[in-house]
């Protein structure tokens, strides 16, 4: 049987249902409304795993679960290129990964300049330039391939627009899709400063075990959705 | 794969002819600070090292190199002129896949003398040279010293220099910055349409109407960069033919000797290097004294400069075919006032992965 990874609940799991009955594959979620059980019509072969997005990477690289539904952020931080394979990208789900800094900040528009900032701020302050954020190695990455130096993370899991304000951090990374959380806490983007469009995305587990019958499964899955094989 | 005892045997084998050169033995804990090193090094450090928590002593870091703690108790209480050896395991962080040792042996020869930098360094790579004699290993060497002593003679405001100077190790940003500066990379249209803005008002003005002001860097901090902002777009662009006395010096790779003559030759017009270019010839002289053939020997002006960012003079590797470096190491002068608090001495080291040593002797045997 192949394991299907769906969001549990909420607007996700709702886009995530839809876009699989816009292709035949009919999901929904089965029992009471408190009971995170689901089944799908429509195609053998398939079960599906009602999970808080947020687990469905970590059930990947585990290789618990064959395939699963979860934004692309979340996986390209969690998971090395090789644990999972892209199959498709759902067009859900959208938001941008950026770099924000305070609307003050008139001299600082690019990376460039956010540079050439955290080092000034260093020399008159003593510490390094905090960033506060949760996606610790997608800006790391994106920094150090810019060659940006004397900046520091400092992890913040929620409320992270707020962390400027609350003394906590100079500037932040985090994902807007609007972006008007970001201008109600007097923050905007760098012109440059994207570091990752995430979106919903149908991912393989090439972690998971999978058997003669679950490839064929597979097979049939990929035809009535009309995307590419992970195989 | 080659034992684990074999390897240690090997890095006992390479500790002792560091203490038979004169070094003394020294020890380092494991669990290391990690602000320190985060302070040197950066966030990148986290990528590579094993940070881990302790309830009382804070972030703590497995030792990703020995350098550190060994110019730290040096500073705090080593007697001069001091050669120090050790053997130990490190830690770095590796990609999946890649195949390379996360833990590994690292055996070490650090020498802090003030009297002669070049004869130093010329002692610790002929030492390196004679240890990993017969391994067939491909040595390179390089001198930021010369790059450093080239931007902090250019004719441009100090700020850019110390903009360079700061990206050193960092040659993609490095280059950004020089492209900008020597205006061969047109303006971002972001910074065109600031310095626009900052002509029709003052820093402060634009501060004020930018709205609510959050964060802890000043309005001050922040007028300052913007008044730099427009010095800078007035200061005139590096002159074409120093800039590309600059790019020919990123890329120059000769054979040592053939170096020196390259360099003698540029002198004229890039008079700041003189003196880098002078310790160069020396160490040349001091390495040819020791046997070592400078006509042969390969020199690559940005060896070294993807390291870890200490190095700010000589800088040596030893390579084999598909592995990493077998031994590297350089002079890092600088590194010695940043953890000295103050004081200062000149100092030069390196260190060999005994575990790349065995390996090479397995596969000759």
């Amino acid at each position: 049987m192949i394991r299907l990874g769906v969001p549990s609940k909420g607007r996700l799991m709702q886009d995530c249902f839809d876009w699989f009955g816009a292709r035949g594959v009919m999901m929904r979620r089965s029992g009471s409304d408190r009971e995170y059980s689901g089944v799908v019509e429509g195609v053998e072969g398939v079960v599906p795993v009602l999970l808080s997005a947020g687990e469905i990477p970590r059930e990947l690289a585990a290789g618990r679960i064959h395939l699963g539904v979860t934004g692309s952020d979340l996986v390209r931080e969690q998971l090395a290129e090789d644990e999972v394979a892209e199959v498709a990208k759902l067009g859900f789900g959208k938001a941008d990964l950026v770099i924000a800094v305070p609307n003050v900040w008139i001299d600082v528009e690019t990376v460039d300049d956010l540079d050439a900032a955290a080092a000034a701020f260093r020399k008159v302050h003593g510490h390094r330039l905090r960033i506060a954020t949760k996606y610790h190695r997608l800006v790391r990455e994106f920094l150090q391939a810019q060659g940006v130096a004397d900046y520091q993370l400092v992890d913040s899991q929620g409320a992270t627009e707020g962390t400027v304000k609350n003394g906590t951090a100079e500037c932040i990374a985090d994902i807007t899709s609007s972006g008007e959380t970001l201008r109600a806490n007097h923050l905007r983007i760098l012109s440059d400063g994207l570091i990752h469009s995430s979106q919903a995305v149908l991912w393989a587990s090439r972690m998971a075990e999978w058997s003669a019958e679950d490839r064929a499964a597979m097979e049939q899955l990929a035809q009535r959705l009309g995307v590419r094989s992970p195989f | 794969m080659t034992p684990k005892a074999a390897i240690r045997a090997e890095g006992e084998r390479l500790l002792a002819a560091f203490v038979q050169a004169g070094a003394v033995p020294v020890e380092a804990d494991i669990l290391q600070p990690a602000g320190t090193l985060l302070d040197l090094y950066g966030e990148d450090i986290r990528a590579r090292a094993y940070v881990t928590d302790d309830p009382v002593r804070g972030e703590m870091m497995l030792r990703p190199d020995f350098t550190v703690p060994v110019v730290q108790a040096h500073m705090a209480h080593g007697a001069e002129p001091a050669r120090y050896a050790y053997l130990g395991e490190v830690f770095r962080k590796q990609a999946r896949g890649s195949g390379r040792a996360s833990e590994y042996l690292q055996v070490g020869y650090e020498v802090f003398d003030r009297a002669a930098p070049e004869v130093a360094d010329a002692e610790v790579f002929a030492l390196f040279r004679d240890l990993l004699a017969g391994l067939d290993l491909r040595p390179v060497t390089g001198d930021i010293g010369i790059l450093m002593a080239a931007v902090r003679g250019l004719e441009t405001s100090e700020r850019r220099k110390a903009a360079l100077l700061r990206h050193v190790w960092r040659p993609h940003r490095f280059k950004a910055l020089l492209d900008r500066f020597a205006g061969r990379a047109s303006v971002p249209a972001g910074r065109l349409a600031l310095l626009e803005r900052l002509k029709a008002g003052s820093p402060a003005q634009l501060i004020a109407e930018a709205g609510t002001f959050v964060g802890l860097r000043s309005a001050e901090e922040i007028a300052t960069r913007a008044e730099a902002l427009v010095a800078d777009a007035e200061t005139p662009p590096i002159r074409a033919t120093e800039a590309a006395l600059l790019y020919d010096l990123l890329s120059l790779e000769a054979p040592a000797a053939h170096a020196l003559a390259h360099l003698r030759g540029i002198t004229p017009m890039l008079p700041a290097i003189a003196p880098a270019v002078d310790r160069f010839a020396a160490r040349l002289e001091a390495l040819a004294a020791r046997g070592v053939d400078v006509a042969t020997l390969a020199f690559e002006a940005s060896h070294g400069r993807t390291a870890l960012e200490y190095y700010d003079g000589f800088v040596f590797s030893f390579l084999a075919e598909g592995m990493p470096p077998v031994a590297s190491g350089g002079r890092y002068d600088a590194l010695t006032a940043v953890l000295g608090a103050g004081a200062f001495i000149p100092a030069v080291g390196g260190v060999i992965r005994p575990g790349l040593v065995a390996r090479l002797k397995g596969a000759l045997a």
